[in-house]
């Protein structure tokens, strides 16, 4: 074992490489990480979001005709995925990466090349996934891709292959990421950070990689039927041999809804840590918070079929899963209602991200609204299919999770870059985004009564659509201009903002302790905790000084190629499935002899 | 898996928040995902039982003497994987190789029996596309298979390590993982062999 002075140590000829592209594919520092997934993520959600305005142009008005039928169902397959698997989910795990151990008061994740694996796996995979759109089509049955629409019979192309097998990649990333996270939190947490004395964020990262655990090897199951189906010529979904489609839905929705949580509880999560910082106030009711999120997690399991009212199950199980939904909108009020009794005599001071934060509580009440109206299955056999439902899950995800999302990104960037983000940037980019979002999304919801249904091309004139849609259409482009501002006010920022400081907001957990940007230690020596807003109490100086002051030897992970070669072994052994052996069997041998050259790599 | 089989690297260079070792944690973690992996596959299996338009149907081709012999193997060497376990914590490396191999020989055994099963079935014209009854069991007795045959590479990859040395009590948790892996894998052929071969 060597003691280094040197932050990171490496093996081979990168040894001390701490920039230049290398050092990134070598990396196994969280914060590099966590950035190359913030960066990665962002990326994705430009395409994604680039697909959603080519949808909304093309529905600007009645039998337009700017896309084909064909492409619009791409776009709109691609569109869903896209935000939930590249955008969303990476973004959550950015923030995971870059925090997680700075929260806890630890130098780095539990495995810190396996968390390297993770990353290579959700960027090779998220590439493989929009390959499709060059190499014969993309997917386009939908992001639920329900069968047995996704049969040979009925989609012949490649498009729901690269569908298929892409999220089985990205289901590995996503998989390796939560035992990740969750043998972090339990075993590397600083001295007398008791479990109910962690930051709330990390609590429901901890909920959220328990669900990704429990969550994806269910729809890996389903889609290894749905691939052999379409590969081997095999019956799991074919209604001719005696097989039923719906378990795919039930599968897919056992893990959906789930799903729906692993997006939203880490934006839950960051709001519930930047409300205290700006409202001067600890969390009121933590213990409460941090139950309701255990709970909406084990409940998360027991409301899928409220997705499948359509199907007809008959009473007994509509009734059951009709109470679970209207059971599972408790916690979350309880939480809204935490939230709010947070600022309630607080000394409020509205920066961006508190605006951000608070965008989030609006927005997801009324998404949490129009949630618990789809648990009564007669209204819901009203809504299903139509623009109704459209509406709610923007209400949820771009008003819940990207609102979060961009909470956090102004709260911490200042710790990410040691610059603050320009504060009238970011008051635009917040009304902008608040504005064009209820624009684009709120007419949603009367289009969607009326019986305009989702996932169509158009729609005839003169129904009542056309005023809305077109207000939809001009509401995208608002939302357009929001992000470049956004875009602008980070490359701006990150070279010529305001110098950060160790801690420019007050903020009371571990974070604030370390410097903007943190050493690639974090912690020069690991203080201890006795309390849940440690800099908040009279010891808050001393554990300022400590988080600074060398006491002994730092032992940080040397750099290691080995996770990329890894992941790209693995990526083409999948991958393999839809190009052929001979990308598969090259990326089987080069996945063994990396895993078995990691497995031996020396680490001291 | 050899993320987990890997050198041990976090041993004794940091005292858990827990006591837990963070490798065997992470592992317990993988585990319940894989209950879940198994869980589906078993359901779906349990959920088309019957519902075959065509045979062969179960109760026609499975033939419970031959797989509760090579249950029989599969169990016994659970118990091998114990004796390793307590060789490798004595220190006892030669110990330790014998009962690796032996385990990793019943563990190849039992996939032998499973592809003279397949082939027997094949044979009586149970292929993976004649009815739901095929796919099904193939692709769950097969995934099992498969994860039999990645716990015998793992074991393999001990028992050389061993061979060399480079197993000493100190390094018992590496065997303990792997260990952990191959009961867990027993214990899903249990519930295989009774949902699918006893309870017809």
């Amino acid at each position: 074992m060597t003691t280094t002075t040197a932050p990171v140590t490496g093996v081979g000829a990168a040894a001390h490489a701490d920039s230049g592209l290398w050092s990134w594919i070598t990396t196994v520092d969280h914060k590099r990480i966590g950035v190359l997934y913030g960066v990665t993520a962002f990326i994705f959600f430009l395409i994604g979001g680039l697909e959603a305005v080519l949808i909304r142009i093309q529905l600007v008005r009645p039998e337009n005709t700017f896309v084909s039928p064909d492409v619009y169902n791409q776009l709109f397959t691609m569109h869903g995925t896209t935000m939930i698997f590249l955008a969303i989910m990476p973004l959550s795990a950015s923030f995971f990466n870059y925090l997680i151990p700075l929260m806890i008061g630890a130098r780095d994740v539990a495995f810190p090349r396996l968390n390297a694996f993770s990353y290579w796996v959700y960027l090779l995979g998220a590439i493989f996934l929009n390959l499709s759109f060059f190499l014969g089509g993309a997917p386009d049955v939908g992001w639920f891709g329900y069968s047995n629409l996704t049969s040979k019979q009925f989609a012949p192309g490649v498009g729901v292959d690269y569908w298929a097998v892409g999220l089985q990649i990205l289901g590995i990333a996503s998989l390796a990421a939560g035992f990740n996270f969750i043998v972090t939190i339990i075993n590397l947490r600083a001295p007398g950070m008791k479990l109910m004395r962690m930051p709330v964020f990390v609590w429901m990262t901890l909920v959220t990689s328990f669900l990704i655990i429990f969550a994806f090897p269910v729809i890996t199951v389903a889609l290894v039927f749905l691939l052999f189906d379409r590969m081997t010529g095999t019956n799991f979904f074919i209604p001719a041999a005696g097989a039923d489609p719906v378990l795919w839905q039930h599968l897919f929705w056992l893990f959906g809804h789930p799903e729906v949580y692993i997006l939203i509880l880490p934006a839950m999560g960051i709001v519930s840590d930047i409300l205290p910082t700006f409202s001067k106030k600890p969390l009121f009711g933590y213990p409460v918070v941090v139950y309701s999120g255990i709970f909406i997690g084990f409940m998360g399991w027991g409301v899928w079929s409220h997705h499948m009212f359509s199907v007809g199950l008959g009473p007994v199980a509509d009734s059951f899963f009709a109470l679970t939904t209207m059971l599972i909108a408790i916690p979350t009020g309880v939480k809204i209602f935490n939230w709010i009794a947070t600022m309630w005599g607080g000394r409020i001071d509205l920066k961006s991200p508190m605006l951000f934060a608070v965008g989030f509580i609006a927005l997801f009440i009324m998404g949490g609204l129009s949630g618990v109206m789809h648990s009564s299955p007669p209204a819901d056999l009203q809504q299903t299919d139509t623009y109704f439902v459209v509406a709610h899950i923007h209400y949820v995800l771009f008003g819940g999770s990207i609102m979060g999302i961009f909470a956090g990104i102004y709260y911490w960037f200042p710790k990410m870059t040691g610059r603050m983000l320009n504060e009238r940037l970011g008051q635009l980019h917040f009304w902008l985004t608040m504005i064009s979002m209820n624009v684009t999304f709120f007419p949603m919801h009367f289009v969607g009564l009326l019986g305009m249904p989702r996932r169509v091309y158009t729609y005839a004139p003169n129904m009542g659509f056309d005023q809305m849609n077109f207000w939809s259409t001009v509401g995208v482009f608002g939302i357009v201009l929001s992000v470049l501002v956004f875009i602008w006010n980070v490359l701006h920022s990150r070279s010529r903002g305001a110098v950060a400081g160790r801690d420019p907001w007050g903020g009371p957990t571990l974070e604030w302790a370390i410097p903007s940007p943190p050493p690639p230690h974090n912690f020069a020596t690991v203080p201890t905790v006795h309390s849940r807003d440690p800099l908040w109490e009279k010891d808050g100086e001393q554990i300022v000084r400590t988080a600074n002051e060398r006491r002994g030897p730092i032992h940080m992970p040397p750099n290691s190629y080995w996770p990329f070669l890894g992941a790209l072994g693995m990526t083409m052994l999948l991958s393999g499935m839809v190009y052929g052996w001979w990308v598969g069997i090259p990326g089987l041998i080069l996945m063994l002899v990396a895993f078995y050259a990691w497995a031996f790599e020396p680490v001291h | 898996m050899a993320v987990a089989a890997h050198s041990t690297a976090h041993e004794h260079e940091h005292p858990t928040s827990t006591g837990l070792n963070s490798r065997k944690l992470l592992f317990w973690a993988f585990l319940g995902s894989e209950c879940l992996f198994f869980g589906s596959l078993i359901a779906t299996y349990l959920v088309y039982r019957g519902r075959d338009q065509v045979g062969p149907h179960p109760h026609e081709i499975l033939n419970i003497p031959f797989t509760s012999v090579s249950a029989f193997v599969l169990l016994m060497s659970s118990l091998t994987m114990v004796l390793a376990l307590a060789a490798c914590q004595r220190g006892n490396q030669r110990g330790t190789a014998i009962w690796l191999a032996a385990t990793a020989l019943l563990g190849a055994t039992f996939v032998g029996g499973q592809v003279y099963e397949f082939t027997e079935f094949f044979m009586h014209g149970l292929t993976l596309q004649k009815n739901l009854f095929g796919c099904t069991f193939y692709v769950l007795t097969g995934f099992h298979g498969t994860h039999v045959t990645v716990g015998v590479i793992w074991l393999l990859t001990l028992f050389m390590l061993a061979l060399r040395g480079r197993l000493p009590a100190h390094k018992a948790l590496d065997v303990e993982i792997a260990g952990l892996y191959w009961h867990f894998v027993d214990v899903v052929w249990i519930a295989i062999f009774t949902l699918i071969y006893l309870i017809q």
